[in-house]
């Protein structure tokens, strides 16, 4: 894999990009101005363009299932299954608020499901914003829960409910990290 | 429990609002209000700030709004709860004055959007479901997630996108005799259907834009509502639910079940008969966050059978004069959704509904008195329902 085309390096690089004409312009104007106020192009209203920006990054505690990452990076989806109560829970959490103990087994995620609903993602979020349009679909799994999760197709429009759809799990082409997705049954 | 009327509303003008700060917005309403109950803020035992934030510098705006409307020392807090925040804070001050803590409280709904840009208020709202499991990985957006009820509705029901494109027809009929409306232009079906998909199956003209604004809302007990008006409009009562964060638990993808819960609760309270509730109300908010939400509440409220919604929009039997109408300020759609003050803004033109105080053109018949509103949060993750009438409960 190359070091190059990952989410960390691409998103930073690609959002500077993007504000790079508005910032310089702010930064013109403090020059030649003193202040970081320009006209807003639709009404014409002064506007002070924030001098701070803010970055978050959140991090996340897995501890309680790290099994399901694991078990990704061994090609495999697992969930947990309450040992007292049968209850199979997606996604994967370790306490059973029905039986109220922290009894879980992990299960195996079977590779096929059909396809409940769907939608194509035409206006992006700002973090996704350099990727092409993506299918996310709703999937129904024999277990008894449903999948989200993108639905790689080459035509969309072939999609219909109740379609077969396979788990498939591998690095994410341009972000790197090890992820899940379905593919149509062909 | 004690009786509760709304005795003053106010709200600011919907839009892109570059000329004004979060407070001056809020002002703008909050003045309205007072002027309209004939009250001055000295008067106010308490007040109930609905704004969601974050794509807004000003991370207290209670406190923020209390400076800037000369409330201090007056006590204030912000209530959340997604696009419902306005329902959300409105119950909040409702119970403050039934249980019999206050007398007079004030409720600001406010949101000032365009502080941030658009592809990062999609990224913001698209986190607003479940963070982890549906958009860290998945990238999911507010229209993405309705896009999947509307795939479920067109699949199975027959609806076509020309139906959901009817919903925007009305709504901007209507938003175009609000002044306070965002959108103030009437829209044709050719137009919605030539809009380019946001997510598909829904396109630019199915969705909300992103609006700011505000609302306020002068609540009062009843010995005090007497004092101040002889118009009060009374709150009947209250149904509210919620529904799972991530949407991939959600039971069905045909209507949102946390309305169909909080419909539920708020007929029992009120003695609304569920198998026929049109009859009980000349005009109803419903939330149309998208095109395919108001068509959802449709049945989820009671007011047609589950597949059938289409065909009374086909009707137009949610204009004036149908079964039902349904968002005469412009609804969300038109009128604008600007998240925190979206509810409150619902009950501030019922109330004038109620009134008779709405502009020509679009004032429903007054006839019952009782109006129906309903406020639902992300993707039917939370849901507020409530009813106003003219006569005391
Ligand atoms: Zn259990």
């Amino acid at each position: 894999m190359s070091g190059e085309k990952t989410v960390i390096k691409k998103l930073p690089e690609y959002i500077d990009k993007i504000s790079e004409e508005a910032l310089s312009m702010i930064d013109r104007l403090t020059a030649e101005t003193g202040l970081p106020i320009y006209m807003d192009p639709k009404t014409g209203a002064p506007m002070w363009l924030d001098v701070r920006e803010l970055r978050l990054r959140y991090t996340l505690p897995v501890k309680s299932i790290v099994e399901f990452f694991e078990a990704l990076r061994n090609g495999v989806m697992k969930t947990t299954k309450c040992k007292e109560c049968g209850t199979i829970y997606f996604p994967p959490q370790i306490d059973c608020p029905k039986c109220r103990v922290r009894n879980m087994e992990w299960i195996e995620v079977e590779k096929e499901g059909e396809l409940v609903t769907w939608t194509v993602i035409n206006t992006k979020p700002l973090t996704f914003s350099y990727h092409n349009d993506y299918v996310v679909g709703i999937v129904r799994m024999p277990q008894g829960f449903n999948i989200l999760a993108w639905v790689r197709t080459t035509d969309p429009r072939k999609l219909a409910p109740g379609a077969k759809m396979r788990l498939k799990i591998g690095r994410r082409e341009d972000e790197n990290y090890i992820s899940y997705w379905f593919e149509p049954v062909e | 429990m004690r009786k509760v009327a709304i005795v003053g509303v106010g709200i600011a003008k919907y839009g892109y609002r570059s000329d004004a700060t979060l407070a001056e917005i809020a002002f703008e309403a909050i003045k309205e209000a007072l002027d309209d109950a004939k009250i001055d803020a000295r008067d106010i035992d308490s007040f109930v700030v609905g704004n969601t934030g974050v794509w807004s510098s000003e991370p207290l705006p209670a406190v923020l709004i209390g400076e800037y409307a000369g409330l201090v020392p007056k006590n204030g807090i912000r209530v959340e709860a997604a696009c419902a925040t306005g329902l959300a804070a409105t119950r909040t001050a409702y119970t403050m004055i039934a249980s019999g803590e206050a007398d007079i409280v004030l409720v600001i709904g406010v949101e000032k959007m365009s502080e941030s840009t658009t592809p990062q208020v999609v990224e913001l709202i698209g986190r607003a479901g479940n963070y982890f499991w549906e958009f860290e990985n998945f990238g999911m957006t507010f229209p993405g997630y309705y896009a999947m009820y509307a795939t479920s509705y067109i699949k199975r029901f027959g609806v076509k996108e020309e139906d959901l494109c009817e919903i925007a027809v009305k709504n901007h009929y209507y938003g175009s005799m609000n002044p306070k409306a965002h959108f103030q232009n009437r829209i044709t079906v050719e137009q919605c259907m030539s809009s380019r998909y946001i997510a598909w199956p829904l396109k630019l003209f199915d969705s909300s834009p992103i609006t700011d604004g505000a609302a306020a809302l002068i609540l009062a007990s009843e010995d005090k509502a007497k004092e101040i008006t002889d118009s009060s409009v009374w709150i009947r009562g209250w149904g509210y639910a919620n529904g799972t964060s991530n949407l991939s638990k959600r039971s069905d993808y045909i209507g949102l079940e946390a309305t169909r819960v909080a419909a539920q609760m708020l007929y029992k309270k009120a003695g609304v008969d569920p198998s026929n509730p049109a009859k009980y109300f000349d005009v109803a908010n419903l939330h149309d966050a998208f095109t395919i939400a108001e068509l959802m509440a449709l049945s989820d409220l009671g007011f047609v059978k589950k597949g059938e919604e289409h065909l009374i929009v086909r009707e137009k039997q949610t204009y004036i004069g149908g079964i039902l109408p349904v968002n005469l300020d412009g609804g969300l759609k038109a009128k604008g959704h600007p998240i925190g003050a979206t509810g409150v803004g619902m009950l501030v033109d019922l109330t004038k509904q109620l009134q008779q105080r709405a502009e020509k053109g679009r004032q429903a018949p007054i006839k019952r008195g009782w109006a129906l509103a309903h406020n639902v949060g992300g993707t039917g993750h939370y849901v507020f329902t409530t009813i106003l009438s003219v006569d005391k409960p």
